[in-house]
């Protein structure tokens, strides 16, 4: 048991000597490879938000400046509700906050993920990059972050969603279904391959896991649950099931526990 | 419809980065509670478990419709993860 945790020490020890050498390059470069299949997916799904804004009367131009400017799926179709409607702008600002809720978490989880000397330049730019995918491959970083790796990937992945939605408004038409459906597999193989990986190691986590999944199918089959917009569904299971997790397992305690083990 | 537009989109763009900076940009140290701090270490498996089940079951079902051939599906499904790891890790 020991020499397990010493072991642990000495690789995190090399990780970190490791990761002082790469710089800003190495994690764009990174950012930009993580990037492609993110971009992948966002091509196909943007090419049916595209449909949407064609039969509201948006322009591929104007639909393609929304993407590049909102970078937001759920957002987006709100947004585009909320035009289509004719409703005031007070209505825009708040159909926009509540749909896009889930990143006020997501970017609180950032903001200790990255050191916390990092400027407000840099803070303020990440914060453009905060989507769903991005965050996801962001998180599975093990040390700190760099904000050039959410800027190499943002490089590559807006525009696979801009070009996604012009072509998605100016053709009217998807994507084949066979490819469009396969493209957008690719989002979820991403999701998986960063929450499974960790879940193999932590049992913690993989009880999370697997109880979000199981409280998610939950809320979609169950009627009045199932009328709650995705949005919301994951703010609620996320502030329930995280909240649980570190009330039950707070990651310090962990820690803690496995130096009692030793004594 | 123009101008109308852009004004929309303004108001929808002030809005949704709002919300992605705020955060980041207010909370500068890092947290020393360790409930919040294990709990935002949480966040990310739940939000992702979250999105992806049960909605990657419906893109695999609607794959499995469109084509038909069930291998080709669990094979396409399995090339898109394999590649979407491939790129990841």
């Amino acid at each position: 048991m020991e020499s397990t945790a010493n072991k642990k020490e000495n690789t995190q020890i090399m990780e970190e000597k490791f990761s002082e050498k790469k710089g800003n390059k190495f994690w764009y470069l990174k950012g930009l490879r993580d990037g492609i299949p993110i971009a992948m997916g966002y091509f196909a799904v943007s090419f049916t938000l595209g449909i949407t804004m064609k039969n509201t009367g948006i322009t591929p131009l104007q639909g393609a400046i929304m993407s590049m400017t909102m970078l937001a799926s759920a957002g987006q179709y709100a947004a585009i509700t909320v035009i289509a409607a004719g409703s005031g702008y007070l209505e825009m600002v708040i159909t926009t906050l509540i749909v896009n809720l889930r990143y006020l978490l997501m970017s609180c989880a950032l903001s200790q993920k990255v050191d916390s000397k990092t400027g407000i330049g840099h803070r303020l730019a990440m914060s453009y990059c905060i989507t769903d995918e991005i965050f996801g491959a962001a998180s599975l970083v093990e040390e700190k972050l760099n904000p050039f790796y959410s800027y190499g990937m943002v490089t590559v992945a807006c525009p696979g969603w801009t070009i996604g939605t012009f072509l998605g408004v100016a053709l009217g038409t998807i994507l084949p279904e066979r490819l469009s459906n396969a493209m957008g597999v690719a989002l979820y193989g991403m999701f998986l391959a960063v929450i499974i990986p960790p879940a193999r190691k932590d049992k913690v986590i993989a009880c999370v896991v697997v109880l979000s999944m199981a409280a998610s199918c939950v809320f979609s089959i169950v009627p009045g649950l199932k009328e709650i917009s995705s949005g919301f569904r994951i703010i609620i299971l996320t502030l329930i099931i995280a909240g649980i997790a570190a009330y039950v397992k707070p990651i310090a305690q962990t820690q803690g526990e496995e130096g009692k083990e030793h004594e | 419809m123009n101008n109308h537009y852009y004004l929309y989109l303004l108001a929808a763009v002030l809005a949704i980065y709002a919300v992605r900076a705020l955060p980041m940009t207010l909370i500068r140290r890092d947290i020393k509670s360790p409930f919040i701090r294990s709990f935002l270490h949480y966040v990310p498996y739940v939000t992702l478990a979250v999105m992806t089940f049960p909605a990657i079951l419906s893109t695999a079902v609607v794959l499995a419709y469109v084509d038909g051939n069930l291998f080709r599906v669990a094979i396409g499904a399995c090339v898109m993860v394999y590649l979407a790891e491939f790129f990841c890790i």
